[in-house]
This record gives C-alpha cells, structure tokens and sequence, in this order.
C-alpha cells in the first residue's frame, strides 16, 4: 500500500501542479487552536507539517521561533501533540501529517515508543532537523519499519557524494532548503538558481518526491511550481503572530493565506 | 567506558564524534555537515602542522603573553590550615582570562580557511571580549550573540567587544542567556557559513568546537607542568587541581596534560554553578544528575524536563549559566576520571571575599565557585598536599554583582 504521502504526490501530479505544504507549530497559539487550523487548511493543503516545538531550535527564523515559544508557553507537551494528531485524523478530509522537530525530544520519549505512539496516531512522516546522516541510520530503519517516511533535508552545501548516499538510503521524499538560512529567511537567490540546483538533485532519483522549502512566500512560490512540492512554514506562523496582534481570528486568516498560496500554484 | 592512556582525550572520539560511544557528535542541521566537516579536515591538518604550531606559540607568547603566573597564596594557606593552596593565575593573560587562547586558535584557522568574518557567542562575555581581540588582531569582522540578560550584567566586557570594533548582537529569545546566544550564533552560522567562521566559545557544540577548544586551552596545563617541576622538581605525590566548569574550557585546559596521571597522585576537581542557595534551579548538570539529552549539536548531560525542552538555570556567574556541560566532562565523569560537585551563589561570594582579603588576586565570580571547594577541602588535607586553583578570570567584569551582594568595599 502505497504511504498516504506518496498519494498526495500522486494526486497533485495528476492536476498538473506541485503539492503545497503547509508548516504550522503545534499548540500554536493553542492545543484546540492548531488543531482548528489543521482543520481548515487541509481544503488546500496536499500535506500537513506540524512543527514540534521546541526551545533551543537551531534551524528556526524567528518566525517559526515566535510561534514555538508561544505553543510551549501555553503549555503544549508532546503528549498533547499525539492528541492532536490524532483528533484531527478523525477528519474525514484529512491529509497526510509529517511532524517536523528535533531530535532531543524524540530521544528523551525513546525512538521506540516515540514511532509507536506516531504509528497508532496516524503520523505518516517525520522530519528530524539535527539528526542528519549518516547519524540518522538507524533511526531510518526504524521508521520504515513503522511504514513512517523519515524525510531527509538536503542543502545547496551537500556535495554531490552526499547527496547520493542520502538519496540512497532515503524513504520516497526528501526536502531541499533553498538557500544558506535558517526557516523564513528573505529569499536571497534567484528561482532560476533554485530550480537549477533543484534539478541535479531530482536526477539522482527522479522516482522519489523532492519538496523545497525556506524563504518560500505568496511572492515568490509560482516560481517555483516545478518542484514536486513546495513548503510554506514562516509566512503561515506569520500570519498567526499578526493575527493574535491585531486581535483578528488566525484560523480564517490562516486559511485564506493557504488557499491563496493554492491558487498561485494551480 | 573507558579512558585510554597515551591517545589526548580530544582524539578519543569515535568516527561519528562521540566519546565513549554516546556523549559528543554532530547533530546539526544538514546545512552545516560541510562548514563542520571542512574544519575539521582543516584542524586535523593544522594540528599536525610544526609550522602552524610554531605559528599558534609565536601568538600564544608574544601576543597573550605565556606563561601565566603560578604562585603559591601564602596567607590563605595559613588561614586556611591544611594544604598548601596555590593558584595559577590564566586571568594574567591578555584580555583578563583564558578564553584568549581557543579565541586566537579560531581565528587563525579562520584566516588559513579564507573566511573574513567570524561569529561568536559569550556568556560572561569573556569569549566575545577575546573573539574581538583577536578578530582586530587578525584582520576578521567580528559579529558576537549574547543574551539580553548577560549585556546587563556584565557591562564592562560588552564595552570591550564594541571598542574592538565588533558588533554586539542581543538575544531577547528564551532566558536571554548564554543557552540562547549559542542558538543564535549557531542560527547566523547556519545562514552565513559560506563567509563567516563560527567560534564556540567553550568545550561545547558539534564535536570539532570541542576538540579546537580542547586543544586550544590545553596551554594552560602545559605551562603548569613545567612550573610544577620548576617549583618542586616533579610533578608532586598528591596534587588536587580545582576549576570551574561551566561549558568546560578552562578546566579541561587545566587537567588535559595531567590525563595520565593516576588520580590517586593528580586529582582533577570540577565545580559546578550551584545557584542560589534558596533557588531550586542550577547549572549543575553532572552534580545534580541530569540525563542526556542533545544541546548545541552535541549530546551531554543537560537540564531538561520530561519532554525534551533545555531548562532554564541560574547562577550569578554569566560564565557558568549553561545548562549544558562539555561532552569531554561528561566523559571524565563517567570514566570516573574527574570528580564534581557545585558551590552555591553565596558561597563563591564568600570565597570571593576571603581570597581577596588574604591575596592579591582578584577571581571573577566562576573561578571563585571553584576556590570555595578548594578551601573548603584544603582544610582537612595534610600540609604535602598541593592544591592549585585555576584563577581563569578577573572580577573586574563583576564589580558591578560585588557592589550590589558585598557592598562598595569590594567592588
């Protein structure tokens, strides 16, 4: 059977466009509200990222940093995290849900329960910032185990050698962040540049789905619709922060962002 | 888990960066495997290369001024009772302490990699005052992270860093101290590692900062030993050397060349930031037992709760506010090499108060953690027994915490 996120590929390849992802924090600004937001973004979404905050992230802008102190700050713990997860995949409509953190707290819960827990709540995929590879070897093999994509981030400084073992021992997607950033950084290279490197990658294994991802906004995200997918993270923990600001409801702003990003892609 | 003998304990690593198989490594963020890796190919070159060293020495000489003075405190050892108690005094080094060492180290690899700029993170503000040194020195714009709440209290060293000519960079984010100006630093590295270095201002981070840190501080206890020998003719039969430990730096320095000795002769004494008396916090990982988990790129013991998240510590000193330590310490713990225990707030202020009523020596508040064990133990041990505390840093940067907990008369 094919993972629920290889469908989502399938489906938006089908229409002829790139799957948008979308990257939100759980418990951002609330456990019931991210859940809300989950909710009403997966009308546009093909793929659901639910951060896993956590308070020394070593990759984050300061968007997404914003919106994990705030989650953490109201008191979200992992175990309201698999609630989540769980709650929302009652939804009839529901996509598929890759949580997005760092290792620490999968250590912490124990890689073993950790997947367990993920298998029995529907989580369909993992991202897993600072455990790269090699060191990530094993953990790879647990996961396929679990019918779970460990998705693995490629940057524009990977050499060639590495891109190959990585791709070699990847699940059937993999993420390339789009420049030298943390998450949310102004786009400083052209689409073109992008693209290009884009490319390379996807040719050395072109049957496995590559999204791209950070700096990526409603501006700049058509010009990138050649990807296999595209992922939205700090424009959407953005439009919560300003949200909550103006005292306007995140979760209807939250959804119009995600179906305009939808249609700049179709 | 077990110490080798012969083999520095920075090379003791596996391939993967761990010592004793578990404390160490590289979890990193993808982006930052080939900046990390090229140091290390770099560092791995350099500290084999008799030029680079003859180099590394000709700055560690004439610019930081080796070696530092080691002096035996008379009229604390009288007041005192017990063992002898002596000091080597690192904070006679140029810029007031021992950070100067790994500072100069970083940016002479810095220059051989053809990077202009380097990036730093301080606590006590001590290794962005020595990053900017040396950064002026060497011809490098400097960029240094440091905690809101650390450019507050430690104001006379944030002055350094801008007269040197670096900019000071706050970090309003989490507890506004040194565990978030490391994210930070590490954050900027992660978007800028085509132009700029990064030095990790202690023993901590992805396992080649351990090692250049290591390597870099390990002077300290080069210099001892020779001293020793010139004072008593050999290393002495019983000798206890104390430090504080924050990341690690200073310490590590401080014991390395001593490693092979039996501990029975060369005991090594490691003082964590206890906190305040009345606080339940701390930043004393390895004495109160924390577990492991992953910090700055490296897995040590750390404070944490049940779900993962770095807590929050406390300590009056800027210096030791970690709640990490080095994964080198985690692994002398656990080899049962070095020995740990902590030294409350109060303590070292009162440590503080009778080194510099007896001595002509100022220890800023971290290396004061570490005479108030010392003291404390020295009582009770016989009249051969060496202790040498490390004075890693000056107080001039405390003056103002003096001023406010001991009044105007130590200020």
């Amino acid at each position: 059977m094919l993972n629920p996120i290889d469908l989502a590929f399938k489906k938006a390849k089908n229409e002829n466009r790139p799957a948008l992802l979308t990257y939100t924090v759980a418990g951002d600004s609330t456990k019931n509200q991210s859940l809300v937001i989950l909710n009403a973004i997966s009308k546009y979404a093909d793929i659901l990222e639910l951060g896993v905050p956590h308070n020394t992230p070593v990759a984050d802008g300061s968007q997404i940093q914003t919106s994990a102190y705030r989650a953490i700050k109201n008191g979200i713990k992992i175990e309201d995290i698999f609630w989540i997860v769980k709650k929302y995949k009652k939804n009839k409509n529901s996509k598929p849900i890759i949580l997005m953190g760092y290792y620490n707290m999968i250590f912490q819960y124990g890689e073993k329960k950790f997947l367990d827990k993920c298998k029995k709540v529907g989580v369909n995929g993992l991202i897993v910032v600072d455990l790269p590879w090699p060191e990530n070897k094993s953990f790879i093999k647990k996961c396929k185990k679990k019918s779970i994509y460990l998705i693995q981030l490629l940057s524009p400084t990977t050499s060639k050698e590495r891109l190959n073992k990585i791709i070699r021992d990847s699940h059937a997607m993999n993420y390339f962040i789009s420049m030298l950033s943390t998450t949310g950084g102004k786009l400083k290279v052209s689409a073109k540049k992008i693209m290009s490197n884009y490319f390379k990658i996807k040719k050395i294994n072109p049957k496995k789905n590559v999204v791209i991802g950070f700096g990526i906004t409603e501006k700049s995200i058509k010009s990138l619709k050649k990807a296999d997918g595209l992922v939205v993270g700090s424009a959407i923990c953005k439009e919560i922060s300003v949200s909550i600001q103006k005292r306007q409801n995140p979760v209807t702003n939250v959804a119009n962002l995600v179906k305009k990003l939808k249609y700049k892609i179709l | 888990m077990k110490l080798r003998k012969g083999i520095q304990v920075i090379d003791q690593g596996n391939e993967l960066g761990f010592w004793g198989g578990k404390f160490g490594g590289n979890f990193v963020p993808e982006t930052l495997k080939k900046p990390i890796e090229d140091l290390e190919i770099l560092f791995n070159k350099l500290k084999k290369d008799k030029k680079f060293i003859a180099e590394r020495d000709k700055y560690f000489k004439n610019w930081i001024g080796v070696p530092t003075r080691f002096l035996k405190l008379e009229n604390l050892t009288k007041h005192v009772g017990g063992a002898q108690i002596w000091s080597k005094v690192v904070s006679d080094a140029n810029g007031g302490a021992h950070k100067i060492y790994n500072a100069t180290v970083h940016c002479l690899l810095a220059k051989r990699s053809g990077k202009k700029i380097i990036c730093g993170d301080t606590g006590a503000g001590y290794a962005g005052k020595m990053l900017s040194m040396a950064a002026k020195k060497f011809g490098l714009k400097c960029k240094i992270f440091m905690g809101a709440k650390d450019i507050e209290r430690q104001q006379p060293n944030v002055k350094a860093m801008k007269k040197n000519g670096a900019e000071v960079i706050p970090v309003y984010s989490g507890s506004q101290t040194l565990v978030d100006a490391v994210s930070e630093c590490m954050r900027f590295w992660v978007a800028n590692c085509d132009t700029t270095a990064m030095c990790v201002g202690s023993t901590v981070g992805p396992a080649v900062f351990v090692r250049i840190c290591g390597w870099s501080t390990s002077q300290i206890s080069r210099e001892l030993k020779v001293q020793l020998i010139d004072e008593f003719g050999f290393i002495p039969k019983k000798l206890k050397l104390y430090n504080c430990v924050g990341g690690g730096s200073s310490s590590f320095g401080f014991w390395n060349e001593f490693m092979d000795y039996d501990k029975k002769q060369c005991e090594f004494i490691g003082v964590e930031a206890g906190g305040p008396a009345k606080s339940k916090r701390h930043a004393a990982p390895l004495t109160y037992g924390s577990k492991i988990g992953i910090l700055h790129g490296a897995a040590q013991y750390v404070n944490q709760n049940s779900d993962g998240q770095i807590e929050e510590t406390e300590s009056i000193s800027a210096g030791l506010d970690y709640p990490g330590i080095s994964p080198l310490h985690c692994f002398l713990k656990d080899t049962k090499r070095a020995r740990y225990t902590a030294a409350s707030d109060e303590e070292a202020l009162e440590a503080y108060k009778l080194v510099t009523k007896y001595e002509k020596l100022k220890p800023s508040l971290e290396p004061s953690h570490a005479f108030s064990v010392a003291i404390r133990e020295a009582k009770k041990m016989s009249k051969n027994t060496i202790v040498v505390v490390n004075s890693c840093g000056d107080a001039y940067k405390d003056k103002k915490i003096l001023r406010n907990r001991l009044g105007k008369k130590y200020a």
